[in-house]
């Protein structure tokens, strides 16, 4: 079962041994920012989740960030 | 003169291999087989007055009996030291000298044991022993026994104040001690940056844990026809958070129902997470733990479903040993729902 890492310190991310890394924006407030627009937050934040799924589809042989 | 008692398995007490695996503790006089060459490189500062010989299979098998036993003995005999092994890397005798060492530190007896850094009797018991690193297999046994030798040596000399594992050659055994440095922290740490940076040598204050390695899983083929789960380390949870996730150390997590929620507000979750500043998220926990965009990629069939169950602990200050723990008990859970991948979010 693959299992895609949202993490806004990737450096961790790796340490910690995920396959699959997608960075976020930030640590209090990974996949979202309480300074955009909400219509443009969302549009952010479902880019992200893209990104993760794609992350989930890729096959990878290594840790890779997306 | 010091008293020491020697723990040995059957096969160093010469009892025979894995058939006498078996057998019962055994008390003996005076050294035996490795305890010889220890007790003769302590001539005149310590005497091997006791072994105790126990099979391997016997020790695990019944360790509450064994332990009464071994705690028996030292009542008796009253050693100043207890020493235990080496056990190199076998898994079950490493076990028994650890547990040895426990026995004793419980009864205000130090221990002094070897074994290769792997075997699972250092990580179990390093608390309380001081080990020898020693190679994986008892070819390594004249290197192993001047070294414990040299360790029970300093500890009779510093009577029992051992110093830092580096000084002494003994492994860390994973215990904070206070002392008063030369120089405040902020220093040492610049020393230590400029050090890396002119390419000499430096030497961290904290090593950082070792984690383990997974391999990575094959992909998901079809998305449409995927049920995707969502876990965070960024404590979401209901309002409330009815579990009492701790919000830092956590020993727990939770398993929440999603279903039927189109997004997360503030009036239904909120984060149970210390160490960040949780305004955000508790505005929006969607921020943390995607549900909203989740919930239309389903609904326009970008994605089979998204699992009706979500995942959470706090990972503020959160043990590996504990996240290691959750990690495998989560993954279960997911496997048996059926569940194809995972997006873990975290803050």
């Amino acid at each position: 079962m693959p299992v895609v890492h949202i993490a806004t310190v990737v450096p961790i991310s790796q340490t910690v041994g995920a396959n699959r890394i997608v960075p976020a924006i930030a640590i209090p407030h990974p996949l979202g920012d309480p300074k955009m627009d909400p219509a443009e937050e969302k549009v952010a934040r479902r880019e992200m989740v893209e990104k993760a799924l794609t992350a989930l589809t890729t096959d990878i042989e290594d840790q890779t960030v997306f | 003169m010091i008293k020491i008692v020697h723990y040995i398995n059957q096969f160093f007490g010469q009892k025979g291999g894995e058939e006498a695996a078996d057998l019962p503790i055994e008390l003996v006089e005076g050294p035996v087989g490795p305890g010889t060459a220890l007790a003769a490189a302590l001539q005149g500062k310590a005497e091997i007055v006791k072994t105790i010989i126990c099979g391997d299979s016997y020790f695990n098998e019944n360790e509450e009996v064994a332990c009464m036993g071994i705690r028996e003995i030292l009542d008796e005999v009253q050693p100043d030291l207890i020493v235990a092994g080496p056990a190199f890397n076998a898994g079950r005798y490493g076990m028994a000298c650890g547990k040895v060492g426990e026995v004793a530190h419980s009864m205000g007896i130090a221990a002094i044991s070897g074994m290769y850094v792997e075997n699972p009797g250092y990580e179990l018991y390093r608390n309380f022993s001081f080990m020898v690193e020693t190679s994986n297999s008892a070819a390594g046994m004249r290197k192993a026994m001047p070294a414990m030798a040299q360790l029970v040596s300093s500890w009779i000399e510093k009577e029992g104040k051992l110093g830092t594992p580096e000084e002494e050659g003994y492994m860390p055994r994973g215990l904070r001690v206070n002392f008063f440095a030369e120089e405040r922290g902020a220093k040492r740490a610049v020393n230590m940056l400029i050090n890396k940076l002119e390419g000499k040598e430096f030497k961290t204050e904290y090593p950082m844990p070792v984690f383990d390695r997974v391999e990575p899983q094959p992909p998901v083929i079809d998305l449409s026809k995927a049920t995707i789960a969502l876990v965070t380390s960024g404590g979401v949870v209901p309002k409330g958070n009815p579990d009492h996730i701790e919000s830092s150390s956590a020993s727990k997590y939770g398993e929440y129902s999603i279903e039927g929620l189109d997004f997360l507000t503030e009036a239904s979750h909120e984060t149970a997470h210390g160490g960040y500043d949780p305004v955000a998220c508790n505005q929006a926990p969607d921020r943390v733990l995607p549900v909203d965009v989740l919930r239309e990629m389903e609904k326009k069939g970008k994605i089979g479903k998204l699992h009706n169950l979500f995942y959470t602990t706090v990972g503020n200050g959160t043990s590996v040993s504990n996240s290691k723990a959750f990690g495998a008990e989560i993954a279960m859970h997911l496997k048996n729902a059926g569940v194809s991948a995972a997006i873990l979010t975290s803050t």
